[in-house]
This record gives C-alpha cells, sequence and structure tokens, in this order.
C-alpha cells in the first residue's frame, strides 16, 4: 500500500502542477486575487504530495520491498541504513523524485513566506515553477517511475553501486540539487517579470537572497564532490574537468555573476536586464548539466543508466525552457525600465567586469563541454578536452578577475576613485610581493608560476582583510572605537570579504597541490618501507576482514617521520559480493592542511601490493575555500536588513569612506 | 479496499487546496491583496534603512541624502503605478477553475495512475517476506539466506560447512572455495576438509589440479593416508603432470585399500584405464609388497595371508563385488595355494550368479589368469 500511495501522491502533484501552471496566470490577466490565491495552496499541496511520495520512497527503500523494480535494482537487505536511505537518490529514478521534491520544496517556501510579494508577481513565479514541475513530473512517471511493481518479487535485490556506499552520498547530491533546484526561484521570478512587463524593488529585494541561498548550497555541493571523488577513486585527483563536473561548474560560475549583478540591482536599481538575462541562463545551465548528467550522453560515475527515450524527454524540456525563455525574453526585454546610471568606475562598474570575466569563464567551459560531444555527433571522431584546453582558457581569464576582486568593495557606488581605491591596497600589494619573494627563495622546483600564482592569492586575502581594516578605521581612531565599528559593520561586508579571502585560500591550495605533490608509485611486501615527503612508510601487512556487505582487504602502515612514529594508516580494498565489484578506500593522514594519502591497487602473484602514496601540501586549502565562501554567503544571507547602495554625491564636499 | 479508501482521501485533499481560495469569498480575497507587499512598502522600508545607518554612523551625511533623494524619486514613481490597480473578481472563471479541481484533477490523476499503478500489488518488505514460511523456497534462496547469516557470523564453521557443497553444486566454485577454506578456519581442520577444498579448488581451475590444489591434497594425506578423495585427486595431478606410472600406482593404491562398495570405485577403475594400468591390478600391490620387502619372510607371508583373509571374510559377507573375487583368486594363486583357489572361484560364481552381467565380468577376469574351468 505504501509503494502505490507514494505512486499516487507523485500523480497528484502532477495533476497539482497543472492546475498550478494555469489558473493563477488567467487570474493574473483577470486581476482575480482567488484565482491568482490557488497557487499559493497548490503549491503547498503539491509539497505535501510530493513530500509524501519521496517519504514512501524511502521507507520502501528502509523496509526492503523488492516488490518495487527500482529497491530491487538498488538496495540490498544486508546494507547498512544509511546507505538504505542514501540510496533512495543514488540512482536515476530516486534523484530525480528527489530533484522535484526539492523543486516543491522552494515552490512552497515561496508561497509560504511571499506574503509580501505583490499578489500577481507572486502568482506568475509560482506558476513558471509549476511549468518545471509539470513537466519534471511527466518525465519522472513516464520514463523513470521509481514506483513500477515486480510481480513475484525476488528475495534479495542487487545493492547499490559499491563507489556510492559512502557518506559522502548523503550530502553531495541533496546540497548540488538545492543549488540547482534553488537556480529556478530567480529563474521563475525573470519569466514572471517578463510576462508582467516590470521589474520593481520587490522583485530584486527577492530575487538576491533566493539565488544567494542556491549559490551557497551549489558550492558546498561541488567542494564536497570535489572532495568525494579525492578520497574515494583512489587517485588523488580532485578535479577532472570532466564534464560532469563541468555540468556543475558552470551554473556555478553564471550563479556567482548573478549573484554580483543581483547586488547592483537591489541596492542600486541598475542592471535589471542583464540580471533577468543572467537569471534564465543560471538555470538553463542547470537543466543542461542535469540533461548532462542524465540522459546518459555521456558515461561516468553519475550516469546510473542511460536509456535513449529519457535523452530525448529531457532534451525536449531542455529546449522548451531555454528557447521559450530565451525568446520571450528578446520579445520582452526592451520594453523592461532601464534602472539608474553609473560611472564606468564604480562598484557598479566593478561588479560588471566581474560578470564579463564570469560569464566568459563560463562559456569557455561550455564549448570545452559541449564541443567534444558536437564533433562526436557531427562526424563521430572521438576526442577528450581535457586540462590543458581548461588551463589555458580558464587560468588566464581567472588571472585579471582575482586580480580586480580587492578593488570591488573598495570602490564606491555610482562613481569611484580607482586611485584611492589602489592607495588602499598598497598594504596588501607589499604582502604579496614579501611573499612572492619568500616562496622564490625557499622552495625549489615546480612550476615558475607557481610563486606569483601564490602572490596573487596572497593579494586577494589581504586586500578583503584591508577592506575590513578600513571600514573599521582599524590604524586611524583608537582601537577601541575601531572594534566597536567592525562589530558595528554589516554582516554582509563581513561575508564579501569571507568569500573573497575563500577564493585566495582555494587558489593557494590549487597551486601548492598541483606544484609541490610527491608520490610513490610501486609494490610492496610485508616490511617494505616507502619514503615520501619526509615521511616513512612501512608495510606491517595485510589483513581481511569482513563487513556488513563487503569483504575488505586492509593494508597497515606504520607511518613515521625522522624515525618517530607518527600513525598507523589502513587503507583497504573491499570487495561487494552482490555487484561483484570493489572499490579503494584511501587512508587520509591529515597534519595541518597538508595530507599524507595512501591507496591500493592489486595484489601481484607474489604476494606484493600495488600501492600509491601521495603527499599533498595545502590540499585541504582547497575546500576550506568554498567553505569560507559559503559562510561568507551564510553570514551575507543572514543581514535581514534593506540594502541600499548610497551612492557618493557628485561634488564630494570631503573625503568619505565607501558606504555599505 | 483500504487503498482505495486513502486514494479517495487523498484526491479529495488535492480537490480541497484547488477550491479553498476560490470559496474564500470576494472580501476576503481583496482584503489580503491589499495587505499585500508592493513597491512603495518596499522603498518606505529603504528609507528607513538609510535612517537607521545614518544614525549608526555607517554612512555619513551627504551620501545619506543623496540616497534619500534617490529612493524618493523611486517611490514617487511607484506610488502612481500602484493607484491604477485593484482587485475585482470574475465568477465565470472562478466556476471554470473549480470544475477544473472537481472534475479534470481526478480524471487526470485516474487516468495517469490507472496506466503506471500497479494497485493490486500488495507491499512486500523484508519482514513479512522471512515471516512467510510455506513459500516455495528454491535452492537459491536458501542459499541466499545462508548466504546471509554468514556474512553476519562468519565464524560460523558448521554454516560454511553445510553451505560449501551445495556452492560447489550449483557451480560457484569460487564462492566453494572460500566457503571450504572457511570450513577449515573456524571448523578445524581434517584430511577430508583439505580434500574438498582442493577438489573446489580443481574445479575452479576448470578440472586441472593446481599447485594449490595438489598441496591441499598433500596435505590431507599427510592427516590420513587413506583419503580416497585426497589419493584420487594426487593420482589425476600425476596423470596431469604426464607422470602415468605413478598415477597408475597411486590409483591401484587406492583400489587395493578400498572397501568393494564404495561408490568411486568406477571412477578410480576408469582412470585407472585410461592411464594403461588397465588390467585388473593384483590384490597386493606392488606398494605393499615392495614395502613388505623389508620384512623377513614369515612376516611377509603373515601379513600377505592377514590382507587376503580379510579380502576374503568380506567377500562372504558381500559377495556382489566381482573385483575382489578377483582380486582374491589371484592372490590364491600367487601364493601357490590353487585349490583354494578353485574353491574361491567356486564361491564367486555361487555369489555372482543371479546377475549376468557381472558373471560375464567375472569370467572375462579369470580368462587371464590361466586358472582352468
Amino acid at each position: 500500500m505504501i509503494a502505490e500511495s507514494g505512486h499516487y501522491a507523485l500523480v497528484l502533484a502532477l495533476a497539482l502542477a497543472l492546475i498550478q501552471s494555469i489558473v493563477p496566470l488567467i487570474g493574473a490577466r483577470l486581476n482575480d486575487a482567488a484565482l491568482m490565491n490557488v497557487a499559493r495552496s497548490t503549491a503547498l499541496a503539491q509539497l505535501l504530495f510530493v513530500g509524501a511520495s519521496f517519504t514512501a520512497l524511502v521507507t520502501l527503500h528502509v523496509a526492503s520491498d523488492f516488490s518495487v523494480a527500482n529497491v530491487y535494482e538498488n538496495s540490498h537487505s544486508m546494507k547498512p541504513l544509511i546507505y538504505k536511505i542514501t540510496g533512495v537518490w543514488g540512482n536515476h529514478e530516486g534523484s530525480m523524485l528527489l530533484w522535484v521534491s526539492i523543486l516543491a520544496l522552494f515552490g512552497g517556501l515561496v508561497a509560504l513566506f511571499g506574503n509580501n510579494l505583490p499578489l500577481s508577481l507572486r502568482a506568475h513565479v509560482l506558476a513558471v515553477q509549476a511549468w518545471v514541475a509539470s513537466a519534471f513530473y511527466l518525465f519522472i512517471l513516464v520514463t523513470s517511475n521509481p514506483f513500477l511493481r515486480i510481480a513475484n518479487p525476488p528475495l534479495e535485490g542487487r545493492d547499490l553501486n559499491p563507489v556510492l556506499q559512502d557518506i559522502g552520498l548523503a550530502v553531495h547530491p541533496p546540497m548540488l540539487y538545492l543549488g540547482y533546484v534553488g537556480f529556478s526561484i530567480s529563474f521563475s521570478f525573470a519569466i514572471a517579470a517578463l510576462m508582467e512587463g516590470r521589474i520593481d524593488a520587490a522583485w530584486a529585494r527577492w530575487v538576491r537572497p533566493w539565488t544567494l541561498m542556491a549559490w551557497i548550497f551549489l558550492t558546498l555541493g561541488i567542494a564536497m564532490g570535489s572532495y568525494w571523488a579525492y578520497y574515494e577513486l583512489g587517485w588523488g585527483g580532485w578535479w577532472f574537468w570532466d564534464p560532469v563536473e563541468n555540468a556543475s561548474l558552470m551554473p556555478w560560475l553564471a550563479g556567482t555573476a548573478l549573484l554580483h549583478s543581483a547586488l547592483v540591482m537591489e541596492k542600486r536599481n541598475a542592471l535589471k536586464v542583464w540580471t533577468i538575462l543572467l537569471s534564465i541562463l543560471t538555470f538553463s545551465l542547470s537543466l543542461l548539466g542535469t540533461f548532462l548528467v542524465r540522459s546518459g550522453v555521456l558515461t561516468s560515475v553519475h550516469a546510473f543508466a542511460s536509456d535513449p527515450t529519457r535523452g530525448v524527454f529531457i532534451l525536449l524540456i531542455l529546449c522548451v525552457f531555454i528557447g521559450g525563455s530565451l525568446s520571450l525574453y528578446a520579445a520582452r526585454a526592451s520594453s523592461l525600465k532601464q534602472g539608474g546610471l553609473f560611472a564606468p568606475i564604480s562598484r557598479e562598474g566593478a561588479l560588471v567586469l566581474n560578470n564579463l570575466f564570469l560569464t566568459t569563464a563560463c562559456a569557455t567551459v561550455l564549448v570545452g563541454t559541449l564541443y567534444p560531444l558536437a564533433l562526436e555527433v557531427l562526424t563521430g571522431e572521438k576526442i577528450s578536452v581535457g586540462a590543458p584546453f581548461f588551463n589555458l582558457t580558464f587560468g588566464p581569464l581567472f588571472v585579471p578577475l582575482l586580480i580586480a576582486v580587492p578593488f570591488g568593495p573598495l570602490l564606491a557606488w555610482k562613481r569611484g576613485d580607482i586611485l584611492g581605491a589602489a592607495q588602499r591596497l598598497i598594504a596588501a600589494g607589499i604582502g604579496a610581493l614579501l611573499v612572492l619573494a619568500l616562496v622564490w627563495a625557499w622552495t625549489r622546483g615546480g612550476s615558475a608560476l607557481a610563486a606569483p600564482a601564490i602572490a596573487l592569492a596572497v593579494f586577494v586575502i589581504l586586500g578583503s582583510v584591508s577592506d575590513l581594516v578600513e571600514r573599521a578605521g582599524l590604524f586611524r581612531v583608537p582601537f577601541g572605537t575601531a572594534m566597536r565599528r567592525a562589530r558595528g559593520l554589516p554582516r554582509s561586508a563581513w561575508g564579501t570579504s569571507l568569500a573573497h579571502a575563500g577564493l585566495g585560500v582555494a587558489l593557494i591550495g590549487i597551486v601548492c597541490e598541483t606544484t609541490w605533490n610527491s608520490e610513490y608509485i610501486g609494490t610492496m611486501k610485508p616490511d617494505d618501507v616507502a619514503k615520501v615527503a619526509g615521511y616513512e612508510l612501512k608495510l606491517d601487512g595485510l589483513f581481511q576482514r569482513q563487513g556488513p556487505n563487503f569483504r575488505e582487504m586492509i593494508a597497515e602502515f606504520a607511518v613515521s617521520r625522522d624515525g618517530d612514529k607518527v600513525s598507523v594508516m589502513t587503507p583497504s580494498k573491499r570487495s561487494f559480493t552482490t555487484r561483484g565489484s570493489s572499490t579503494t578506500e584511501a587512508a587520509l593522514l591529515t597534519s595541518g592542511a597538508s595530507q599524507l594519502y595512501v591507496s591500493l591497487g592489486d595484489v601481484t602473484a607474489e604476494g606484493a601490493i600495488a600501492v600509491r602514496i601521495y603527499h599533498k601540501p595545502l590540499v585541504l586549502l582547497i575546500w576550506w575555500g568554498p567553505v569560507l565562501m559559503a559562510l561568507g554567503g551564510v553570514l551575507s544571507l543572514s543581514d535581514r536588513r534593506l540594502r541600499v547602495g548610497a551612492p557618493k554625491p557628485a561634488r564630494a564636499q570631503q573625503r568619505l569612506q565607501p558606504a555599505e | 479496499m483500504t487503498l482505495w479508501f486513502v486514494f479517495a482521501l487523498m484526491t479529495v485533499a488535492a480537490i480541497f487546496a484547488v477550491l479553498w481560495p476560490l470559496g474564500r469569498g470576494n472580501r476576503a480575497a481583496n482584503q489580503s491583496l491589499e495587505g499585500q507587499g508592493s513597491e512603495t512598502v518596499v522603498y518606505k522600508d529603504q528609507l528607513a534603512e538609510v535612517e537607521r545607518d545614518l544614525a549608526a554612523g555607517l554612512i555619513a551625511g551627504p551620501e545619506a541624502e543623496a540616497a534619500r533623494i534617490e529612493i524618493g524619486r523611486r517611490l514617487l514613481a511607484a506610488a502612481g503605478v500602484e493607484q491604477a490597480s485593484a482587485g475585482q473578481s470574475n465568477v465565470k472563471w472562478r466556476r471554470v477553475a473549480a470544475v477544473l479541481a472537481l472534475v479534470g484533477l481526478p480524471l487526470v490523476a485516474i487516468g495517469v495512475y490507472g496506466r503506471l499503478g500497479s494497485p493490486q500489488l500488495h507491499d512486500f518488505p523484508l519482514a513479512e517476506r522471512s515471516r512467510a514460511p510455506n513459500m516455495a523456497q528454491s535452492l537459491e534462496n536458501l542459499v541466499t539466506q545462508v548466504e546471509q547469516h554468514l556474512e553476519k557470523n562468519p565464524t560460523d564453521g558448521r554454516g560454511w560447512n553445510v553451505l560449501a557443497p551445495v556452492l560447489e553444486r550449483l557451480g560457484r566454485y569460487d564462492d566453494a572455495v572460500r566457503a571450504y577454506r572457511n570450513v577449515l578456519t573456524y571448523g578445524g581442520e581434517n584430511a577430508e576438509r583439505h580434500s574438498d577444498l582442493g577438489e573446489a579448488l580443481s574445479a575452479a581451475a576448470g578440472g586441472v589440479v593446481t599447485a594449490e590444489a595438489k598441496s591441499e591434497f598433500e596435505r590431507a594425506v599427510a592427516l590420513n593416508a587413506d583419503e580416497p578423495k585426497a589419493n584420487y585427486f594426487l593420482g589425476l595431478a600425476a596423470e596431469q603432470d604426464g607422470r602415468k606410472d605413478d598415477a597408475a600406482k597411486i590409483w591401484r593404491a587406492l583400489l587395493a585399500k578400498a572397501p568393494a562398495d564404495a561408490p568411486w570405485r568406477p571412477l578410480v577403475q576408469t582412470s585407472l584405464t585410461r592411464v594403461g594400468g588397465g588390467t585388473v591390478a593384483p590384490a597386493l600391490s606392488d606398494e605393499t609388497l615392495a614395502a613388505a620387502k623389508d620384512m623377513n619372510e614369515g612376516d611377509r607371508s603373515a601379513m600377505v595371508r592377514g590382507m587376503v583373509e580379510r579380502l576374503a571374510t568380506r567377500l562372504k559377507q558381500n559377495g556382489d563385488d566381482v573385483e575382489g573375487w578377483l582380486r582374491l583368486v589371484r592372490a590364491y594363486l600367487v601364493m601357490g595355494e590353487r585349490d583354494k583357489a578353485k574353491a574361491a572361484l567356486t564361491d564367486a560364481r555361487q555369489a555372482v550368479a543371479n546377475d549376468a552381467d557381472r558373471l560375464r565380468q567375472l569370467n572375462e577376469g579369470l580368462k587371464t589368469m590361466g586358472l582352468d574351468g
């Protein structure tokens, strides 16, 4: 009964979404409050039914009900409880159900907290949400139904892909989906604005926090995915420019641009049309990501199952939504009222520059991702566009962007003073040069670009610190006053600094990891010793152990440094009987931000084992950076104040600090 | 029936969600329209914000003034637009929406669910499954259950002992090897278990007695020299190594020691024929005789006699064993006791008289011995 009720709830959600996508629009056209309010109650009811449907699927997985095909194919009665739950979205059908559940959640949130929105705007937004939702409900029910049954249920399931049996699955997909789907809100707002033909201040007030929230989740989701790949796939890489990774990076880049342009729009009522375009593009890229991953066009860990009908269906959704929204934009954008004006050198100008770099970077990633696919379709030739392409295009675009980052927050709204900003960044610049000299003096080997890159990262970090110092007036006013002013600074200012500093932190990690990474790859017999980066690893022996649904072979390494025993590392290889496949569980030893990484290969006939040992200096900074960025986002989000960008008067009577 | 009741309740809830705002009447709806946020509200809030920032010293006077002017300008523009709009109600379209909810929604729901759903199937969670005892359980399901039990209790040697032969019969040789290893680890070792493991290893290698398998058989023989399976496979190993004579020797010894009714006799016999030791082995194999060489004459003949006596006694109890009779007859001939040989022959004929096949086999065997009639 649970299975069928869940199925029926999903069907009801589809029916409700269909009503929600038509009735409120009629109401808005007729200016009838009751008809427009239908959007609100149906959005909440939709959330209720999708939630019930999702809960039903979770219950079925937990109860190991193999009469449901989805559970049979992806679960096993011996699987630990946590993986029974996460396994719900560790497969195509379940992950799509999670996708629509999150979509319904966002729709429900708009319905619930949208009281301060103009009624017709809310009706339009929810109707657009319902279009997206209807399309995906249909997609799920027709091509990827998780509630299909098996008349004669088998006794045991086929188990979840072992690579996915990890705590990462509990975090990475829901985070990523919260990000992807969160951008649907700004998309719906953009389409609503285009349909209504006007954008008002309430629009901007709403879009920025939603975008920020989606961006926070997407940032964490990508970082988590990268860390998961790093420790689970067993070769210590954290980013492969894999098309699926690019599929998540593109909405992130566009979303970051959107975040900044929405800021201009909220505070200064400018860049309206551009913000709308970015909203559309960001969500379109999210949909493109879904298409690339879910259609089976790409084969990777993420493509659980490929089925041509699914691909065609998603492609159809993609064309309708992207094509439709861009046509609407082309038709209506000119009718939107243009916003405020600003000088080229101003906070707005800096944010436009940021937008230009981010969108260009996004475009290069798009080309690098889609070009091989297009080439394969047209000529049948298979090429792979890998790291060299992206390093050559993406890298040079990010360098000027990073140089510009510290300047942005120091410029005043409307018209800024570039020289003044440069003066205030002198300390940061000197710090960066010092670091450059130190790095050059102290390190040996590696790329000549490493030291300048680190100096750039330090410049970004110090630059964001000097922004805070300037605002608090540290060194100019007495210390106590400065502290009080620092506490009184808007949380969004702290958020900006943290997020920008996070960028620099991540860059340091990336540069150090790629430049001074040392490794040992070879076969070891018990009592052999490997030396990596000053550490000595002695293989004590190999053991077998029985896990809940796997057997594992554990290698025990005694790690010592300069003769002192540091720790014991136990990487393992797990083999899963049901799927007949195995995973490597790398062992990590963290000291500071650096890590020692050991993963196992195969056992040779002589009883030796292939071992990969890496020492990765400051590797953790790669993920601390995004965490800092997300933290900055949370701080900024928690700032409940309205945003007013006080413009700098045309004739300044006195030298003023830039205002928040 | 309960299922349809639940469906009906859910459908009613969904319809209610659509009808509720429609039925709230104009007054309530228009009230809510007025309560909505609008542009002017946002701008008024922004003005208040500027004042607060100014008071907190976050922005300076001239900037605050500039901001106030800008916001004021927008506020005036927005207020002008908002005057124009006021809520209306449209009874005709509300009716259409209500009909859509009352008729369209259930139609869509039943239509889609009817095509995709399987309402006749019940849930079948794990807990219920293990409680269903009279369900026809196939061998594989039983194996799965035992395997699950053993995944949880990997040290249950008896369990592995039950599972291992079944796995081998199912053709899952690698799993059988693992199971037999576990039997040895957790159930203690004996000759039979080593032989079983060796056999599974050979089966996994496609019938080849690998070095690994051979060492298991050798271990088994070390524990019990008479372990028949181990001896058979050691012979096979010799044969596969091309040492046919060794193979024949091992097998002959095996047959000599074998009980007459051992089910594997024909197999060994056939193998022996294959390596060219086809003629039936003498009662006392070369090995036994070789072992006896070191003894003095008396001991040796005592040993031989003892063995022949045992054979004779056994054949009296169970006369079906043609090979045994032939061996006995030959033994008497070798010892030069022709009379006894003839007597044994008579006994043999009597014992197998009822079986034409065996009788023919006996006569065939006798022809090679040159013992007339």
